[in-house]
């Protein structure tokens, strides 16, 4: 019985696992392809990868994706942080107005949230990366709260009051009290912020004008006339680096065994 | 609370000063933007037609199509993840970092590369015929079909049904289930009595990850149902690009009334006094 169990879970696991995996396996395979035809194989080849490296487009969106996901995860973490701080203090009714206001952006579907910052950054600036990266931030800041407030909520004030009592300034306690008790949920904060803003192509789309590229919003305009094979090229890359990534952070939390609430079992 | 702590609480809630003021900026005035758009008919005059406009005949059909594929997926999702948390819970896979691994991965690639993959594997002359004649079997002809679009959002939001599920269920305190093994329940009965109800908050955001996107996303459609099946999404996003920007912005404040409503509900019965599950 116990066998049996042990069979079906793991043919389970398999089939769940040929749905999520074969179409990267697919992506996978046709990087190495001759042809530049879909789904037909015609010997193997590396030349999209050559090209991919002399391909400055690419190149470009790459770092644009990039450098937007670093920037709007780092701003959401420098006003969410203090913001859950200041969330946390405040009275009951503020309190649930914020959490309100702060779900917004998340409950909100992706069109109407892209066409509503749209709608207004055409008011008052140019669209291009600054406005992509204040719709980024937008959408990040919340995903840092809704991490760092259980942090906050779980903090022993009672500490940094008895350090100030103690005399110490405001500034020195929070980094020294304060601040490592929210570093798990920052990180995972900021974590979840890259992610999303790596992953986002609706809001991008409606906020970017003419001229700026994310891999995403290249990829979409490149349909019609066929994705380049470099395209391939460029994510069976970004799978391995992940991987190895996902696999050296597996294996350090497993090492330090840490609390449960560490960043790889929120994210 | 004495009067020193108050007043010390009151100088840090000035903390959440920034954010207020990005919030007004960026998420409320964009909304107020948005709703005089679609309160407007493009010449001046006050009209609720763009918004009343989402039940005339032809958007009835895309909210309809909508729907059924955000429902449809949110439950398929849901009837998959629960049986694959419960297979890596058994064979002990769950606490080693492989299974997050496994779910966690394909978020990382493009989606619309992989749901431009998924095209080649469901096209008519694709991998998936290829394999059934191989077989002997017939070819199926889903390619530009509903069911096109309903397998591509189950593929793509699947990560993110299977993830709370997984972290809510992963976080059960195992002698709860020995407990009431030792007290005789059956494994359907330790499901249904403590393994389903503790798992509800991440039910819930995996709920609210799924559904909303499911339902407005005009990539997936476009590419897997030929231009033929429309969701809401496509059609706000063509009022958009080509039509009328009154109209298009009517459609999406109906779309978040909807979406809204919706989720007021649900957070009210799951979340009373308790933080926001969404992740």
């Amino acid at each position: 019985m116990k066998r049996l169990k042990d069979i079906a879970s793991g043919i389970y696991i398999g089939l769940i696992g040929v749905l999520l995996y074969a179409p990267i396996l697919v992506l996978i395979v046709l990087s190495f392809n001759k042809s530049r035809m879909r789904v037909k194989w015609e010997g193997f080849t590396l030349d999209w990868y050559y090209e991919l490296f002399s391909n400055n487009q690419i190149k470009e969106a790459l770092i644009t994706t990039v450098v937007l996901a670093l920037a709007s995860a780092a701003i959401a973490v420098l006003i969410g942080v203090p913001g859950a701080l200041g969330i946390h203090a405040l009275r009951k009714r503020p309190y649930k107005a914020m959490m309100t206001l702060t779900n917004i952006p998340l409950l909100n579907a992706d069109i109407v949230t892209g066409i509503a910052l749209m709608l207004w950054f055409v008011h008052f600036i140019p669209l291009g990366f600054g406005s992509v990266l204040l719709a980024h931030i937008t959408f990040n800041i919340p995903y840092v709260i809704l991490s760092v407030l259980p942090r906050v909520q779980q903090m022993n004030i009672a500490t940094y009051e008895a350090s100030r009592d103690l005399g110490a300034g405001p500034v020195y306690s929070f980094f020294k009290i304060l601040l490592p008790e929210l570093v798990p949920g920052i990180i995972s904060g900021f974590f979840m912020a890259f992610t999303m803003s790596m992953d986002d192509f609706v809001i991008t789309y409606f906020t970017k004008g003419a001229g700026v590229n994310t891999l995403s919003t290249m990829i979409y305009g490149q349909i019609r006339k066929g994705i380049k094979p470099e395209m391939y090229a460029l994510s069976t890359l970004i799978f391995l680096v992940v991987s190895v990534i996902l696999i050296a952070f597996n294996a350090l939390s497993d090492r330090k065994k840490t609390p449960k609430k560490n960043i790889e079992e929120r994210i | 609370m004495n009067e020193n702590e108050a007043r010390n609480t009151n100088k840090r809630a000035l903390l959440s000063g920034p954010y207020l003021i990005w919030i007004i900026a960026f998420t409320v005035l964009p909304l107020i933007v948005i709703f005089r758009y679609a309160l407007s008919d493009g010449a001046g005059h006050v009209t609720l037609s763009n918004i009343t406009a989402i039940f005339s005949p032809i958007h009835r059909k895309a909210l309809w199509f909508s729907l059924k594929v955000a429902v449809g997926c949110t439950l398929l999702c849901i009837l998959l993840s629960y049986p694959m948390v419960l297979a890596m819970k058994h064979l002990g896979l769950g606490k080693r970092g492989f299974s997050l691994f496994i779910i966690i991965l394909p978020m990382w690639m493009n989606f619309i590369l992989r749901i431009l993959a998924l095209q080649m594997i469901l096209s008519n002359n694709g991998l998936l015929n290829l394999l059934l004649t191989k077989l002997g079997f017939e070819p199926l002809h889903i390619a530009n079909t509903e069911t096109a679009v309903m397998i591509g959002a189950v593929y793509d939001y699947l990560p993110y049904m299977m993830l709370p599920i997984y972290t809510a269920i992963m976080e059960i305190n195992e002698d709860f289930i020995e407990a009431a093994k030792d007290l005789g329940a059956g494994g359907f009965t330790v499901f249904r009595k403590i393994i389903f109800p503790l798992s509800l908050p991440g039910l819930l955001s995996g709920t609210i990850m799924v559904f909303v996107p499911s339902m407005t996303s005009f990539v997936i459609s476009n590419l897997l149902g030929g231009g033929k099946t429309q969701l809401i999404g496509n059609v706000i996003e063509q009022e958009f690009t080509t039509g009328s920007r009154n109209l298009g912005s009517g459609l999406s404040v109906a779309l978040m009334i909807f979406v809204l409503i919706g989720m007021a509900f649900t957070m009210r019965h799951n979340t009373e006094g308790k933080e926001s599950v969404v992740w």
